[in-house]
């Protein structure tokens, strides 16, 4: 039995470790906590109560070597589980030849490994992966895939592998782009109008590094148009659908309308996937990929991966070139990394960061690779629970997680404390005013006349550009240059941008007496739930639901900090939750490695798409889809 | 008159300084457009440029008026502001168009470390304090040559602020008096150019050429301590002159490297000052002159008629000679100032704050560049008048007109003749010459060591001076003969031998008894008419101080 077939025993609802809720007198935490992880090391597959704390503690003692051998429940979230992909196989023809399918649902380090030892092919992997976007074409994930391009990068790396010249990690790794990056001669189209069509003839840097590296781009994933949103439900090209809305986990425990009859339901009730990179999310919950591209201004990383049950990391500002990058804030964009385990973004991390002499807002300190030791002791951190993010509004299951995972870092000899950030109140009112500001801004180049979609209205210069930016955008958009427009006055300057240029200075000022109080990462939820569904999302306009969601993960970007959120387990209807951690300000890697540690605790379960394959794979191709799962 | 003057290099600063040396009075100066008009309409500038700073008309003396600049210096630099892309006037339309340029989305500014250090000199140079921190900002306007929909320049903390500049212009009557002013340098901030728009009324289309778009810009803003085109046209010169020399911008008007808008009001003296106008892209220094002039004179008569002025852009119509509104710029323009997300602060150092151990190519050190940087032309000027003991004047016409510095000092270097003959020459016989034929300073047809070699001949008395005329009309003829050969050629050499001038003389006296005895009887001039006739028969060969002092000999008792 492997750690995953525990996990989905027990998933489906928040899991209760088995360990009695202590008093924690020296901390005042701001959630109750009625059940918890039970300060052992990977509570998942540990049948409660039977390890007691004595026998974790060696984790300390045993080291990284030791941990190769160890006890099952301390390896590496995916490492040991199936098939042994250690270094010291040989990939000899016919020997060690993997079910492809079973490829899909590795993490980016196993699958590269699988790859080095000849296990399997670029182009095997690639094809799976193709073949698979086709099927799951109806989460809307990707706007384009590029297939063609993806085969013939396969084809190269190959070619490098079998003249024993990989690229490294990334070589031959099927990997999404949000499809806000620019990607030269392919189409870039910020599922807006007005950039349909637009191919540029030059790549984000992000993109070019992820292809010097011998990565395979699978095509350009869904967002809300221009990243404005928290649902990708508002681009041009229609909503995201949220994986886990399929996945077995979710069916066996989501509500059954009344009135619903089985097929029927499929429709209305699907969830969504967050946003704005909710179909970069999609992309590699749907195991089309091992790594994806977002973007974060406000939380949009972070956002679908916590509803998707990924790792989604927003760098620090600075750190990650924005060039090629189309623009929301550029005072707070960042290039952002979802992959399945924390290592997978480390290692995206590494390739990414650095100086770019194309962005001047990119920090000249080189950057050393980014490897993340396997933490040992947490004794030595100190865990800040900012108060003011325990809002009415949370979700009692996330609230509950949250509390859990504070205990289980205090359990694990951390110092856990509250610390207040008071101004992450203004935090929303304030990025609306910047937001906007940056926004009619950065817009204004969209006039029809370079580039992208031009009004067939010519009757004045004027009235083309007119005309071309109400055909160009949707509301979202057409209302935030138009306020931004408003603060930008002459007469509202001071009153609006100015103000809130102030708050921001504040809303920084508050992380940085918080770190410099001592505290090493900020411990918060991503959202305030679990994903919704579609129906009960659009009740709510873009605007409210953006301030809604952004609540957690926006003041991070006003600082420019660094933040992951983390899967830690499956709601009550089988949803992915996710927590935040936050860090100092280029303390990335700090963070990460905090980060890994907290994964291999919490052992998030991997998404079960085998029931909606079976049930699809015959209504959108004959040919047997395979297991997705890595349960055998 | 052989006429139209679009030629290269030659900005309308020539013009600069017709009031103080005769002979330019009648210069073509028009550099730029199909010129028409006459030398009467262009000596006509100057007049009136003259009546409205000096000889006010009767009940105009009520009017004060207030003329501020900006001048919009384009920047010599390889590439542009913030992107890659070369800089070259007159390449082929939208072949200098980075990704950046064509404002595609996702790119990004990178600041251009020669134009920050060129802002740096001209800050310097303009005595002005030099921000060790400045800000770049986004003016946002719509228009079809700014693909971005905003210019990146520097509104709230500019690179440079509170200069000065001084200027001399003449005045008293003769206008042979100079008076040295000063004008306020308010600020220098960097920006990016527009690209240019063609509009094509006959297919009703409008072409944008992105080339110029994004090239670096210094915006000169001036305090407005001006009162009139003159002042307007002096300072612009100066200015001019002072980018040429520090190589910050080649400063050619017709190019467009350098525009000027002026602001303008008019007012009663110790009265509120007047609304004012704004007359844009005056792209050559008469038409500055003479829309600044033409602007007072109507914002006068207006008011003096009753009628009010609006606070409106106006454009200079050179053919007609007027402002007019400007159609496109209607109603007030909200710029929507905002920073620039995507530049840090701009930060320069000197040698008391470097920061230790940076790399030399991200630190601009403002010591450094202050201590290369080249002479500036009031201490040319200086150097002028203390070396040669040039008049002030002179020094100014020697720097005013382009490369005729660089000719003097070349004709200086290879002639051992007076300084001071030397000024004469240049700026008397050769410029005359070159202003004669409307030619520019490296368009002569005589170099300097020709001129050099004749007034070598000239001062070694090898030729007389009206001899020396008569070369070096012979030299513009470029026929390829050196002034020794037309020298030669032609028998123009003074009489060397003595004797033979003495039986000159002698003869000469007795064929003109009667003006020998007009001397002898104490008529002062006639020794001047014998002179004449003694040198007539010597087919101007003699020298006339030899033939004086031997008739003086023979004639005396």
């Amino acid at each position: 039995m492997t750690s995953r077939g525990l996990d989905q025993q027990s998933q489906g609802q928040v899991r209760s470790f088995g360990v009695p809720v202590s008093a924690r007198p020296t901390v005042s935490l701001p959630v109750s906590a009625p059940c918890r992880w039970g300060g052992c090391a990977a509570p998942a597959n540990r049948v409660p109560g039977s390890l007691p704390r004595s026998e974790i503690r060696p984790i300390e003692t045993l080291g990284v070597e030791a941990l190769a051998d160890g006890p099952r429940w301390l390896r590496p979230c995916n490492a040991g589980a199936d098939v042994d992909l250690s270094a010291h196989q040989s990939p000899g023809p016919g020997v060690d030849r993997l079910n492809t399918s079973i490829m899909l649902g590795r993490t980016l380090r196993e699958v590269s490994a699988a790859l080095k030892h000849g296990q399997i092919t670029p182009t095997e992997l690639c094809q799976k992966c193709l073949s698979l976007i086709k099927k799951t074409k109806f989460l809307n994930a990707y706007i384009t895939v590029s297939e063609e391009v993806a085969l013939k990068q396969a084809e190269e790396s190959e070619k490098r592998y079998k003249q024993g010249q990989s690229l490294g990690d990334l070589d031959g790794i099927p990997v999404a782009v949000k499809d806000n990056f620019s990607t030269s001669g392919i189409e870039t189209t910020c599922a807006s109008n007005m950039l349909k069509g637009y191919i540029p003839p030059y790549n984000a840097t992000v993109v070019q590094k992820l292809l010097d590296q011998g990565a395979l781009l699978m095509g350009k994933t869904n967002l809300d148009e221009f990243a404005m949103g928290s649902g990708s439900t508002d681009g041009v090209f229609g909503a995201v659908k949220n994986p886990w809305s399929y996945s077995k986990q979710h069916r066996e425990k989501r509500p059954l309308k009344p009135c619903g009859d089985g097929d029927g339901d499929e429709d209305s009730s699907w969830l969504i996937a967050g946003g704005s990179s909710g179909g970069s999310a999609a992309a590699v919950a749907a195991l089309t990929c091992f790594a994806a591209l977002g973007s974060d201004t406000g939380g949009s990383t972070r956002n679908p991966a916590a509803h998707c049950g990924l790792v989604g990391f927003k760098p620090s500002y600075g750190l990650v070139s924005r060039h090629g990058l189309i623009p929301l804030v550029n005072s707070m964009d960042v290039p952002g990394i979802l992959t399945r385990c924390v290592d997978d973004t480390a290692i995206v991390l590494g390739i990414l960061a650095g100086h770019d002499p194309k962005d001047s807002t990119t920090v000249q300190d080189p950057v050393k690779p980014f490897v993340l030791p396997n933490l040992t002791d947490v004794s030595k951190l100190c865990i800040g629970i900012p108060k003011e993010y325990l809002v009415p509004e949370l979700s009692g299951e996330v609230r509950s997680l949250w509390s859990q995972a504070a205990d289980l870092f205090e359990s694990q000899g951390a110092k856990v404390i509250e610390v207040s950030l008071p101004h992450t109140l203004y935090s929303i009112v304030c990025y609306h005013v910047l937001c906007t500001s940056e926004v009619a801004s950065n817009m204004a180049r969209f006039d029809g006349l370079q580039y992208g979609h031009r009004s067939a209205i010519s009757v004045s210069t004027e009235a083309m550009y007119a005309a071309t930016r109400r055909e160009g955008f949707n509301d979202v958009v057409r209302g935030r240059i138009l306020s931004g427009n408003f603060f930008l006055l002459k007469e509202n300057y001071e009153n609006y941008f100015i103000k809130a240029q102030k708050v921001r200075r504040l809303i920084v000022n508050d992380f940085l007496n918080v770190f410099n109080s001592g505290v090493d990462v900020l411990l918060t939820p991503t959202t305030l739930s679990e994903a919704v569904p579609y129906a009960e999302f659009i009740k709510e306009d873009n605007r409210t639901r953006s301030a809604q969601d952004d609540i957690f993960t926006q003041a991070v970007n006003m600082a420019g900090l660094p933040a992951v959120s983390i899967p830690v387990a499956l709601s009550k209807q089988g949803l992915p939750v996710g927590l935040q951690l936050i860090g100092r300000a280029f303390c990335d890697q700090q963070l990460l490695t905090i980060a890994k540690w907290f994964e291999k605790q919490v052992q998030f379960p991997i998404i079960q798409l085998q029931e909606f394959m079976d049930d699809y794979s015959s209504v959108l191709d004959n040919q047997k889809l395979t297991s997705v799962s890595l349960q055998q | 008159m052989a006429a139209p003057i679009l030629r290269r290099g030659f900005p309308g600063g020539r013009w600069a300084l017709v009031w103080i040396h005769g002979g330019c009075r009648h210069r073509n100066g028009a550099p730029t457009g199909p010129t028409h008009g006459s030398t009467r309409g262009r000596s006509s500038v100057a007049q009136q440029s003259l009546q409205t700073a000096q000889k006010p008309r009767k009940g105009e003396h009520k009017w004060e008026t207030v003329v501020g600049l900006e001048v919009h210096a384009q920047i010599s630099s390889n590439s542009k502001l913030f992107s890659g892309s070369k800089v070259c006037f007159a390449a082929p339309p939208n072949s200098l168009v980075s990704f950046f340029d064509a404002s595609l989305p996702g790119t990004l500014p990178v600041l251009n470390r020669r134009c920050v250090e060129a802002a740096v000199m001209t800050g310097l140079a303009l005595n002005c304090r030099i921000n060790k921190k400045s800000l770049f900002d986004r003016k946002h306007y719509f228009y079809a040559d700014l693909p971005a929909g905003y210019q990146i320049t520097q509104q709230r903390l500019p690179i440079a602020a509170q200069g000065s500049l001084k200027y001399s212009i003449c005045t008293g009557q003769r206008r042979s008096q100079m008076v040295t002013k000063t004008v306020r340098i308010k600020q220098i901030q960097l920006e990016q150019d527009s690209g240019k728009s063609l509009h094509d009324d006959l297919r009703c289309q409008t072409l944008v050429d992105l080339n110029r778009a994004g090239v670096g810009l210094l915006e000169v803003v001036l305090e407005p301590d001006l009162c009139c085109g003159e002042e307007a046209a002096t300072v612009v010169r100066e200015l001019q002159l002072i980018l040429q020399a520090l190589g910050a911008s080649q400063a050619n008007m017709a190019e467009g490297q350098l525009r000027v808008d002026a602001n303008i009001s008019v007012h009663h003296p110790g009265e509120p000052l007047g609304v004012r106008t704004e007359v844009k892209n005056l792209n050559s220094i008469r038409f500055l002159a003479k829309a600044i002039d033409y602007e007072i004179q109507r914002q006068i008569s207006e008011l003096e008629n009753g009628g009010e002025i609006l606070n409106e852009t106006r454009s200079f119509d050179h053919k007609l000679g007027c402002t007019v509104p400007m159609r496109d710029k209607e109603g007030e323009q909200d710029y929507r100032f905002m920073p620039e997300p995507n530049l840090p602060p701009l930060v320069l150092y000197d040698t008391s704050c470097l920061p230790a151990g940076a790399d030399p190519q991200q630190v601009i050190n403002i010591d450094r560049i202050r201590d290369s940087l080249p002479e500036l032309p009031s201490v040319t000027r200086d150097r002028l008048v203390g070396e040669y003991g040039m008049l002030p004047e002179h020094s100014f016409v020697l720097l005013n007109e382009v490369g005729l510095l660089e000719f003097f000092q070349n004709v200086m270097k290879e002639t051992r003749a007076e300084p001071k003959k030397v000024t004469n020459w240049v700026l008397n016989t050769f410029l005359g010459y070159l202003k004669q034929q409307n030619l520019a300073v490296s368009e002569s047809p005589v170099t300097p060591s020709a001129l050099a070699e004749l007034l070598n001949l000239l001062d070694r008395k090898v030729i007389s001076s009206s001899a020396a005329k008569q070369v070096f009309g012979e030299l513009c003829k470029a026929e390829g003969k050196t002034a020794t050969q037309i020298v030669s050629e032609q028998r123009l050499e003074l009489m060397q031998d003595r004797e033979e001038l003495e039986r000159l003389c002698h003869a000469t006296m007795d064929e003109h008894p009667q003006v020998v005895m007009d001397m002898k009887g104490g008529n002062p001039r006639a020794i001047n008419k014998l002179i004449g006739l003694v040198r007539r028969a010597s087919l101007s060969r003699a020298d006339p101080t030899v033939i004086k002092e031997i008739l003086e000999r023979k004639l005396s008792p």
